[in-house]
């Protein structure tokens, strides 16, 4: 029969197991396992020890199932997702961290809104080393906070080996834009100027640089930015901006062929005036690739009316990433929907949408 | 950037197109062959054809060898690809090129291992880092690109890769040309020489096209420039009544090409007894098969080939194409169930077919060349 003293010794080691049990989850692992997608401790224990002391803010500390977000009186709710897939995760300039929060905010941006919030959702592949899980959550942190988006709210997805590519993140921004800023393709017209906020074909460059397959002797860097600010610089110099659009996969080229299409006019584009870095078109010149249809991840085109292009590209130099920002076409009644490029003495030929993949998996 | 800046300068286009112009207003009109299917594709990037006067028209060769594999042989790299443990490497371009029913892109898609280099030695080394895998290189192309294939192939054996080897497709230049000066109702005036062929080549062999056909040809650059100055250097043979081979691209071709690139190609190669082109039919002793010696290295030899001669789709008129019969708007399928996303045949698949340049760039011309013919001046 249990003594007192039985019983009290008991009780102190339950107390002992409750309070252990009580203390936040440590993370012992050093690779990613299937526990660590399972929703239960292992899970926890990668919230805590890694996602959560990362992302911290107030919204997100509250761990609900969803963020409750408050829309500023006179604003539309813009939101934007995409996925990044890009391998290898690092290269000269950023990684995949910096490009699932900068491609994601230049797209809220590109409508001429204020990115402010971003749910991340990552599939970690089993075997993922926890070290390179925290690079790239640090990389997403700091890139939130370059630009100056809270994350609210996420998710984390474990596969099993070999069924994903170590790493995919998918993020969803929402932003708020004033409801009588209207930009879209409608509002372009004949004679209008189309500008470039800097250097292209930079990103896809050093995505190939970082995959081996070529050997520059100078590091193209990713030209990964968050754009945000930019936009507001253009903006508030031109209020009336047309159209933006950041020029990711596909290039200038294909941003130009969407608007093209959309307006049902042609876009004509000055083979002189393209800004283009000189180890970006000597990679270019030597892998056969146009800079034209290489992704840009720190970009922006906009359409301005002819009479305000001195202004935009004013405002754009004004900004950190816009210190290359010149124009680089127009657009035109001739050749409707069909975006033609002229060379320096004259010739012209068809930019046309793109065909197959110059580069895959470039973000 | 050098040797590109300077070839692009507009000035030196505007000049050279001034003295295109006072030339070509004195003769009648006049068809340039353009072999190489890089020259196609320079001048429909650059424009080029909408610059020059009505009566010069640049008509498309051959020189695409990407567009001269028949089908049958892609269903052969397809068949090899599908092979269990084979991964099947090749260039970019040749991903899309159409079989009978397929191409590797869709085999890709269905499971073959089939990864893109831009180069052969990419391949071997790919070989010897996944000694479980067979690593077999897709070959193409002409003389420019065998010598290439054939560093490989002696590294192979220097290095000693047992799994690795060479599904051969390269082929020669000068039967296609012969056959095309040859054929009935040829009525050219005269040739762009091809660039990065004769590199290795040199100019001498094409000689007989000047003194048995009675033929000027100019082997010219890549760059917008070089190929003005080709153009302006037949005019001039032609307005001085001379035929003599000349050589514009002097800063990399030399008469007698690259003799120790030449003396690699006779050692890893042997020339066919004959090949099929597409378009052209089998023409005598224009590919390049695999030197006994380096048989050990040979796919044809290693895997089991259908060796199917495939006919060319009813609708194709790939052929008349190549040979420069029939510009890429005049084929019956052109740009409707013939497009880039859906070819019919490979002048439209691959980036340096007719097709495709025209297509791609210059489908747009006829108003452009209104538009885009800027004043020349003879400054």
């Amino acid at each position: 029969m249990a003594t007192d003293e039985d019983l009290a010794a008991r009780d102190k080691v339950l107390d002992r197991v409750e309070a252990w049990r009580r203390r936040a989850p440590r993370l012992a692992d050093d690779v990613i396992t299937m526990a660590h997608g399972a929703g239960g401790k292992a899970s926890q224990a990668l919230l805590e020890a890694v996602i959560r002391p990362a992302f911290s803010n107030p919204t997100l500390d509250r761990l609900d199932d969803a963020a409750v977000l408050d829309v500023p009186a006179g604003h539309r709710v813009v939101i934007s997702t995409d996925a990044f897939v890009v391998t290898p995760r690092r290269f000269v300039g950023g990684s995949i961290g910096d490009l699932a929060v900068n491609g994601t905010v230049n797209d809220v941006a590109a409508m001429g809104a204020t990115p402010r919030a971003l749910a991340v959702s990552f599939v970690l592949e089993e075997g993922l080393t926890v070290a390179e899980f925290r690079d790239i959550v640090a990389d997403v942190a700091a890139a939130a906070t370059r630009a100056g988006v809270e994350i609210v709210t996420g998710d984390t997805k474990v596969v099993e080996r070999g069924a994903a590519d170590g790493c995919y993140i998918t993020t969803t921004g929402i932003g708020y834009v004033s409801a009588d800023r209207n930009l879209g393709p409608g509002a372009v017209e004949v004679g209008d100027a189309v500008v470039v906020s800097g250097t292209i074909g930079d990103h896809g460059i050093a995505v190939m640089v970082a995959r081996g397959n070529l050997e520059l002797s100078s590091d193209v860097p990713s030209d990964t930015a968050p754009l945000a600010g930019l936009v507001e610089a253009l903006l508030a110099a031109v209020p009336t901006t047309r159209w933006l659009r950041d020029p990711t996969r596909g290039g200038v080229a294909s941003s130009c062929n969407e608007l093209a299409a959309a307006i049902d006019l042609g876009i004509t584009l000055y083979d002189e005036r393209l800004p283009i870095k000189r180890p970006v078109v000597g990679a270019c010149e030597l892998l056969g690739l146009d800079p034209l249809y290489i992704a840009n991840e720190g970009k922006m085109l906009a359409v301005v009316p002819a009479d305000q292009a001195d202004a935009a590209i004013a405002a754009m130099r004004s900004t950190e990433y816009g210190v290359d920002a010149c124009v680089i076409g127009t657009v035109t009644e001739d050749h409707p929907g069909i975006v033609v490029i002229e060379s320096a003495f004259g010739g012209t030929r068809i930019v046309d949408m793109l065909v197959g993949d110059p580069l895959p998996r470039i973000c | 950037m050098k040797f590109v800046d300077e070839y692009r300068d507009p000035q030196a286009a505007r000049v050279l197109l001034a003295d295109i112009a006072a030339l070509a207003a004195t003769q009648p009109e006049r068809k340039f062959m353009e072999v190489c299917g890089g020259h196609t594709h320079a001048i429909y990037r650059h424009g080029i054809e909408g610059l020059l006067p009505e009566n010069i028209e640049l008509v498309h060769g051959p020189g695409c060898p990407v567009c001269v594999i028949p089908m049958g042989r892609i269903d052969d790299a397809i068949a090899i690809a599908r092979t269990k443990g084979v991964t099947m490497v090749c260039f970019g371009d040749m991903l899309r090129v159409p079989g009978g029913t397929s191409t590797l892109l869709d085999a890709k898609a269905h499971g073959a291992d089939v990864r893109v280099v831009y180069s052969p030695l990419d391949a071997l080394a790919l070989a010897e880092r996944e000694p479980d895998r067979q690593v077999v290189f897709l070959a193409v192309g002409f003389e420019t690109t065998a010598p290439s294939t054939a560093v490989t192939l002696q590294q192979a054996r220097e290095r000693n890769v047992p799994n690795f080897s060479v599904f051969c497709n390269h082929v020669t230049i000068i039967p296609p040309v012969k056959a095309i000066l040859d054929s009935p109702g040829f009525d050219l005036d005269g040739f762009v020489g091809p660039g990065h062929v004769s590199t290795v080549i040199g100019t001498k062999p094409y000689q007989f096209i000047a003194s048995q056909y009675g033929r000027p040809i100019v082997t010219a650059g890549f760059e917008p420039v070089d190929i003005l100055q080709a153009v302006a250097m037949l005019l001039r043979q032609l307005e001085e009544g001379r035929c003599d081979v000349e050589n514009q691209y002097r800063r990399v071709v030399s008469g007698d090409g690259n003799p120790r690139a030449l003396q690699l190609l006779q050692e890893t190669f042997v020339v066919r007894p004959h090949f099929e082109w597409r378009g052209l039919g089998f023409i005598a002793q224009s590919a390049l098969g695999i030197h006994p010696d380096f048989a050990t290295w040979d796919a044809e030899l290693r895997f089991e080939v259908p060796g199917l001669r495939v006919a060319d789709p009813k609708a194709c008129q790939c052929g008349e194409v190549l040979k420069g019969a029939l510009r890429p708007w005049e084929c019956k399928v052109f740009g409707t169930a013939c497009t880039p996303e859906t070819p019919i045949g490979t002048c439209m698949v691959s980036s340096e077919g007719a097709c495709a340049a025209y297509y791609n760039y210059g489908r747009y011309s006829p108003r452009a060349r209104a538009r885009a013919r800027i004043p020349v001046s003879a400054d």
